[in-house]
């Protein structure tokens, strides 16, 4: 821990305390790896109950303006991440309300954007989702087709969005949409778009490799959305883009970054090890476990220590070399430690979430599968490793 | 697995204007005493005189009169003692730069010498630790001719004789021993009659390189930017006031941590220096009408190596912190914390230099599998340092034993 002034040590006090007498009981069904997952009403009302409370204890929002629903701090958020992390709180829902959405209006948004929106964002009651990815628009970003059309004060939209997390709980979108088709970067809008309940939008399930859903296809038929709830100039689309999505690829600080199952990950392999049976010995004493589990040890420091470093300026060579990592070495190493936890719980590792046997409750096949939506969304880490070589190495653009 | 925070750790690795300095003074002076042009000169000019005659390669002796001058012999040791007492986070980026600059000089073995003497803390190692101050250069010779590297049975033996010991002998694997004035010998204590001392104990000495019946085999070794050698004792009489240490194993132990933060912290400079020269040499070198930069194959390996020396870097910077941390306290819980956060160094360090000695010679192409092109002086120090007291596997398997727990006996 990085030292703190007196303010954020009463905090963290107050953090740990609260967390401590607030702990809510656990969901009567157990809740998914991530809120990427949750599909049932049930978890939703649970998870935004809770979302409110810690809100509404000033542990989400720390640093946000007083006005906009937040209190007023500075580097309080990343304390309360912390506690909420060691207290395994309940996930927080609407982390793209909280990672994308609401650090993007609060960088673009007019007074009166940030006034209405950013306060159902931070408690949750409004949940948000991101409507950037198209069927022939993934890691091209750009290459949007959805139309936005003047019509008066309002757009006309129409088009079709995939992998859209959230949306079946969603009530806004970010929204990327094409308002030009002579220039592929700046003929593109951000928008602010309603989408529970409003007249030309259809939220249709997709389902996941792990089985379950989670994520949507979203349809635009002529939906309108009128012109104040347009973020920024027309044609700064891009621009904005790129604005959450450098909240997105570094989200642990943010609003969001708090609660869910943050067991360390390491210890966990370490208990399935020393309780796992293979030719007549623990697997924790197998050598090549042995040195396999270390070395996640070993990363899990060094991520821990990048995030320290990363706040001492003479210690890094160019500001965005550890940031710009840690999406790739975060994703990364949840599937890594995933992958050998299957491999370590062997024979088991084929029985599934329904099955009593199965280690630790199916959490390892299920995680391995799951980790590959951290690896591919956010922009894939083939684009990301391209994006350290170009923006901090300086290499050539691969396009 | 540092699942609690060690308590009041200092901010920034405690890192700060003092420590910026030193390492950004030791960059200006090796950026201009020793560019790569002039180390080629002076370690790699004939590789027949070196790899068939058995020259040991030059070195730039004047420039590391300059580095006394500038204090470095005594950056860790304390003030007390007439050092600069500098802080393990300030010496481990300087010697980043060491390393970033393939430096051929004693200081990684002064400095490793250095710490063993601090550890022992008798009235005897504080003459070595002034001497060292004064400008000698030091070297460790604990190894044994197996190679191992827990120093547990030295091959010299002592044997008590009137008021002191006669010292028999060899120490192998003695890093820039042809460069050291000073050498901190272990030696295991043998009784009169030729049995063990209690407990199989071990001394700790320190012998200057002129002493008679001391004697340097040399090692002929591919790294070019370093020497090495047997250091052969023929009866050499040191009396007992002048033994350092009478615990050779636990001091050596205790100064461990820092022995493999600073060869960690060489790795990081040296593969740092071979990410940039790889990615200069992707931006300019172009094949298919495009600079091979273009290409992922060549792209996404760099990438990966920066992420490999990143991590190395953070945890050499924790190492160091948690080792400047624990000698105020020194505690044994702060000792085992120092201990696991250097194996952690040492192994990712080792490994990133692994990776990047790779890539900077396959993504040179044919040049880079040639003597003119620099590539293959880094990759043959980091080579040499991957290995120095433990490569990346030897240190997860002590790390196993400390995150993991010992092999169970249990068998089902
Ligand atoms: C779990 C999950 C949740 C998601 N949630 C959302 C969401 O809420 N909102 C949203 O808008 N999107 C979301 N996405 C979409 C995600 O952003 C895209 O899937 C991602 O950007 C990749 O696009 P694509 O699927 O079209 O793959 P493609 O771009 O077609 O990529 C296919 C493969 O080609 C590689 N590739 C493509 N271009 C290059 C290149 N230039 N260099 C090297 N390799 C390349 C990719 O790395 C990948 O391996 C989500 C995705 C997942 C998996």
């Amino acid at each position: 821990m990085t030292s703190m002034n007196q303010d954020q040590i009463e905090f963290q006090d107050y953090a740990r305390r609260w967390l401590e007498e607030n702990r809510p009981p656990a969901p009567r069904e157990r809740l998914p790896i991530t809120p990427l997952e949750i599909m049932s009403e049930a978890h939703r009302d649970y998870l935004q109950d809770w979302q409110g409370k810690v809100h509404g204890a000033g542990l989400v929002g720390a640093d946000y303006p007083v006005e906009y629903g937040g209190f007023g701090h500075d580097g309080f958020q990343r304390i309360a991440n912390q506690e909420m992390g060691r207290a395994r709180t309940p996930m927080l829902i609407n982390i793209v309300g909280l990672n994308m959405a609401g650090p993007t209006i609060l960088a673009h948004g007019t007074q009166e954007q940030k006034k209405s929106l950013i306060p159902g964002c931070l408690s949750g009651s409004e949940i948000w989702c991101q409507g950037f990815s198209e069927p022939g628009a993934g890691s091209d970003m750009a290459n949007q087709q959805t139309s936005a059309i003047p019509d008066g004060d309002n757009w006309i939209i129409n088009g079709h969005k995939v992998w859209t997390s959230l949306g079946h709980f969603a009530k806004w979108m970010i929204l990327i949409a094409r308002t030009s088709k002579h220039h592929k970067y700046d003929g593109l809008t951000y928008f602010l778009m309603p989408i529970a309940g409003h007249a030309g939008v259809t939220v249709r399930p997709l389902v996941k490799i792990t089985g379950e859903s989670g994520f949507n296809e979203v349809l635009f038929e002529d939906a309108i959305v009128p012109d104040n709830l347009r973020l920024d100039d027309v044609g700064k689309g891009w621009t904005v883009a790129m604005t959450t999505l450098t909240f997105e690829r570094g989200a642990a600080e943010s609003a969001g970054g708090g609660g869910g199952d943050s067991a360390h990950p390491v210890r966990r392999l370490v208990d399935l090890a020393k309780n796992t049976w293979r030719d007549g010995r623990r697997a924790s004493d197998d050598p090549v476990t042995r040195d396999a589990i270390v070395e996640r040890a070993i990363i899990a420091e060094g991520m821990r220590q990048n995030g320290r470093r990363a706040r001492v300026p003479a210690l890094c060579d160019h500001p965005m070399r550890l940031p710009l990592q840690q999406k790739v070495t975060g994703s990364e190493f949840v599937q890594d430690n995933a992958r050998l936890g299957v491999e370590i719980a062997g024979a088991h590792s084929t029985l599934y979430k329904l099955d009593e046997a199965a280690p630790d409750a199916g959490y390892w096949p299920l995680a391995y599968m799951n980790s590959y939506g951290h690896t591919i969304a956010a922009g894939t880490n083939e684009i990301q490793r391209n994006i350290l070589g170009e923006r901090v190495l300086g290499m050539p653009k691969s396009k | 697995m540092n699942e609690n925070e060690i308590p009041e750790m200092p901010k920034d690795f405690g890192f700060g204007p003092d420590e910026e300095m030193l390492r950004d003074l030791a960059k200006k002076l090796l950026d201009q005493e020793m560019p790569i042009e002039k180390m080629r000169r002076l370690v790699a000019a004939d590789p027949a005189a070196t790899y068939e005659e058995g020259q040991r390669p030059g070195w730039d002796e004047a420039l590391w009169r300059q580095c006394i001058e500038l204090g470095w012999t005594g950056l860790a040791v304390p003030e007390s003692e007439g050092g600069a007492g500098f802080k393990m986070v300030g010496i481990a980026a300087l010697v980043e730069e060491v390393g970033g600059h393939a430096l051929a000089s004693p200081l990684l073995a002064t400095l490793n010498a250095t710490y063993v003497l601090r550890e022992a803390g008798t009235q005897q190692a504080r003459v070595g630790l002034r001497a060292i101050a004064d400008g000698a250069s030091a070297s460790l010779a604990i190894t044994n001719q197996r190679g191992a590297w827990d120093h547990a049975r030295p091959d010299i033996v002592a044997t008590p004789k009137d008021d002191g010991y006669v010292l028999r002998g060899s120490a192998y694997f003695v890093q820039d021993a042809f460069k050291s004035d000073l050498f901190v010998v272990q030696a295991r204590l043998e009784q009169e009659g030729g049995g063990e001392g209690q407990g199989g104990g071990s001394i700790l000495c320190v012998l200057r390189s002129g002493t008679s019946g001391l004697a340097l085999s040399q090692d002929h070794i591919h790294d070019l930017t370093r020497d090495q050698a047997t250091l052969v004792l023929d009866d050499v009489m040191v009396v007992a006031a002048n033994v350092v240490s009478t615990h050779g194993v636990e001091t050596l132990d205790r100064a461990w941590p820092a022995i493999l933060t600073t060869v960690a912290a060489d790795l990081c400079g040296s593969s740092e220096w071979q990410l940039q020269t790889t990615v200069e040499y992707a931006k300019t070198r172009k094949q298919f009408d495009r600079p091979i930069g273009f290409f992922q194959a060549v792209k996404h390996p760099l990438s990966n190596g920066m992420i490999a020396i990143d991590r190395a870097r953070s945890l050499v910077y924790h190492a160091a912190c948690c080792i400047d941390v624990n000698l105020e306290s020194g505690t044994d819980a702060g000792f085992e914390g120092a201990l696991q956060n250097a194996r952690m160094a040492k192994s990712a360090a080792s490994d990133a230099g692994r990776f990047m000695s790779d890539r900077s010679v396959q993504l040179h192409g044919g040049i880079g599998f040639t003597w003119e092109c620099d590539v293959h002086l880094y990759f043959k120090r980091s080579m040499h340092n991957q290995m120095l007291y433990g490569d990346a596997t030897h240190q997860r398997r002590a790390l196993a034993d400390m995150i993991i727990g010992k092999v169970s006996s249990d068998a089902g």
